[in-house]
């Protein structure tokens, strides 16, 4: 004892070369760390500053874009509502399909070479670029003018594609988490595989897999490019899929290129409602993640 | 107990289900298995289908298509060099500068910050994620991109002796502006990836070289970055997909000029670019119509090798351990 604690006291202090160099890379990655949140900030701040006066502008929710190039531009209802519906009709494909890969691979595939391929490609699927996505349902829909050229639905198929990795990687991830003795225990008391799978695996995940798939429709809701290629855009508010829509990150998109004041004052107050979208759904989505967590 | 006791007729066990109450199970089985090859058909369907689209392009101009330099639409002719340079170039900046910040932020988050910190400032970071790129685009046109301009003025002139950096005239909207937000948007995902990596680091490695009696930045350039550096370049190089598939801030943000720039601060285009800016003028135009295809071709097959090599880098990196699906597809599902 006596011994150790000598040879503890006689050992060399760290020289003052090595503790500077320590102190300064410190600083340097908290440095970095509050240069990486600057974007993010100041992105929110501007939103915040000049979109707020359109929010509180009147009828900003309750009109539609007129085209008129003088005196008020209109609101940006049928954004706001293309955008919901053209994003719940692709969660409502890309949710149940990208659920149901997802327990073929943990449920079925697991370690099988074509779970494997499965799996990868779903992950290259992540890194094809939104824009290439909206070609390939031009190429496919657009072009052959199945139901109308540009139309809501195909919009929700493009996105629906965007949006099924996610979905399928964070559901498989879920998936795993339920403890396999569950499901043996269910499988040893004579439940067959899809009563096991309906009654044991699904309800045990349902609150990581609504989050996931929340992730998912953040991320549908924002995306511009693959929009240009499929449902074009309009003025009028419409309930009718097959028609072309307004979307709120088209609506964006073509306000920036305006030169007209008034037009880019609504841009920013549409960013600012497209942005509070993704982070309510986001927000929800870490909510449940949470919540679930402490139970 | 005899067998009569166990058999019912037809020779199968009791315990045994019959064929019609398996049925279901085989159903679903099957369903699902269908649905999985099903999108491995899908992707490879769509890539026929792009090379069906763009085979008057290829057939058109060949290897000039990516080499040539001159693109020329009112005369139909689609060189797209100073396309592929365009994205190219910005991508690089994106890495130079986000590449850098991600991993120090990284760094921070999983061995420096506080525990009680850390979760908060994770989310945050992935917060970053969530703004969409039209977002980014309409920040970068009103604000960014003004007020850098007397900046960037400066740079260009004070270093115009350094061959692409300067000496020319500044456009507002030039390749550094677009590499900038670039750089931005893909910070959150580099970052994550680097935060999952540095995280499969063995803890033993870093108490042992703690207990020799290193700093805690000499434990972080000694055990923590040699064990992660192949995972942390994979996930540079899935920004560097990321960056080069960016469309609209990227539109927006680069000058939309088909023409080889001579510097940093000149305008530029890129192909994902030039589809979204040239698609409705293109419509009439088979053959604008099939280059802007082509380009799209480029684009995908230039992503899907990143994305290739990107994976195989993680997955060496995270020494066999299989990084969780949530950080792979940029959506960070709450740390633990």
């Amino acid at each position: 004892m006596s011994a150790a604690r000598m040879s503890l006291s006689t050992l060399p202090a760290v020289s003052p070369r090595r503790r500077r160099t320590d102190r300064i890379m410190r600083g340097l990655l908290v440095l970095a760390t509050a240069v990486a949140l600057v974007p993010l900030v100041l992105v929110i701040y501007y939103l915040l500053k000049k979109g707020l006066s359109s929010w509180t502008s009147g009828g900003f929710f309750s009109s539609d874009p007129n085209g008129n190039f003088f005196g008020n531009p209109g609101g940006i209802r049928s954004a706001i509502f293309g955008s919901l519906e053209i994003v719940g009709l692709a969660t409502a494909i890309a949710v149940p399909i990208g659920i149901a890969v997802a327990l073929y691979l943990t449920e079925y595939g697991r370690e099988s070479r074509f779970a494997d391929v499965v799996r990868y490609f779903v992950d290259v699927m992540t890194g094809v670029p939104s824009i290439v996505f909206g070609l390939f349902i031009y190429i496919v829909l657009v072009i052959a003018k199945v139901g109308g050229a540009f139309t809501g639905w195909k919009a929700s198929l493009a996105v629906a594609l965007l949006m099924l990795p996610i979905v399928v990687r964070s559901a498989e991830v879920v998936l795993l988490l339920v403890p396999s003795s569950l499901r043996e225990a269910a499988l040893a008391l004579g439940a067959p595989r899809w009563r096991v799978i309906a009654r044991v695996v699904l309800p045990t995940s349902v609150s990581g897999l609504t989050t996931g798939s929340l992730l998912a429709v953040a991320r549908g809701m924002g995306e511009t490019a693959p929009l240009l290629f499929t449902v074009s855009t309009a003025f009028a508010l419409t309930g009718n899929l097959s028609h072309q829509m307004n979307t709120l990150p088209v609506q964006i998109y073509t306000d920036i290129q305006s030169p007209r004041n008034a037009i880019e004052a609504r841009a920013w107050g549409a960013g600012l409602t497209l942005v509070a979208l993704v982070l309510i759904f986001n927000l929800i989505a870490r909510l449940i993640s949470s919540r679930s967590r402490m139970a | 107990m005899g067998a009569s006791a166990t058999t019912v007729s037809g020779g199968r066990s009791a315990l045994e289900r019959s064929p019609l109450s398996r049925l279901p199970d085989q159903l679903l089985q099957w369903i699902l298995t269908a649905l999985a090859a099903a999108i491995l058909v899908l992707i490879g369907y769509f890539f026929v289908r792009l090379i069906g689209q763009s085979s008057t392009s290829i057939n058109h101009f060949g290897f000039s298509f990516v080499f040539g330099n001159n693109w020329d639409a009112a005369h139909n002719i689609f060189h797209a060099l100073p396309l592929v340079v365009g994205t190219l170039v910005t991508s690089a900046i994106a890495l130079l500068l986000g590449v850098p910040v991600a991993i120090a932020a990284a760094l921070f988050l999983t061995e420096i910050c506080p525990r009680r910190v850390r979760g908060p400032l994770a989310i945050v970071v992935d917060l970053l994620a969530a703004v969409p790129s039209v977002v980014w685009g309409l920040w970068g046109v009103f604000v960014l991109a003004p007020k850098l301009l007397p900046a960037e003025k400066w740079f260009a002139s004070t270093f115009s002796f350094i061959p692409w950096l300067g000496g020319g005239t500044v456009n507002l909207y030039n390749y550094f502006i677009a590499g900038l937000v670039l750089a931005i948007m893909i910070l959150p995902i580099v970052s994550a990836i680097a935060r999952e990596v540095i995280s499969t680091v063995p803890s033993q490695d870093k108490e042992a070289s703690l207990a020799l009696g290193a700093t805690r930045w000499e434990m972080i350039r000694m055990a923590v970055l040699p064990y992660s550096r192949s995972g942390i370049t994979g996930g540079a190089m899935l920004g560097l997909g990321r960056a080069i598939g960016e469309t609209i801030a990227v539109v927006l943000l680069i000058g939309s000029n088909p023409i080889l720039g001579k510097h940093l601060f000149s305008p530029g285009y890129s192909l994902a670019a030039v589809i979204a800016n040239e698609f409705g003028e293109a419509a009439n135009e088979p053959i604008h119509k099939s280059a802007l295809f082509e380009a799209g071709l480029v684009l995908f097959i230039l992503t899907l090798l990143i994305n290739i090599a990107a994976r195989w880098f993680v997955s060496r990196g995270t020494h066999g351990k299989r990084v969780a699906g949530g950080a792979m597809t940029g959506v960070m599902l709450e740390e633990t």
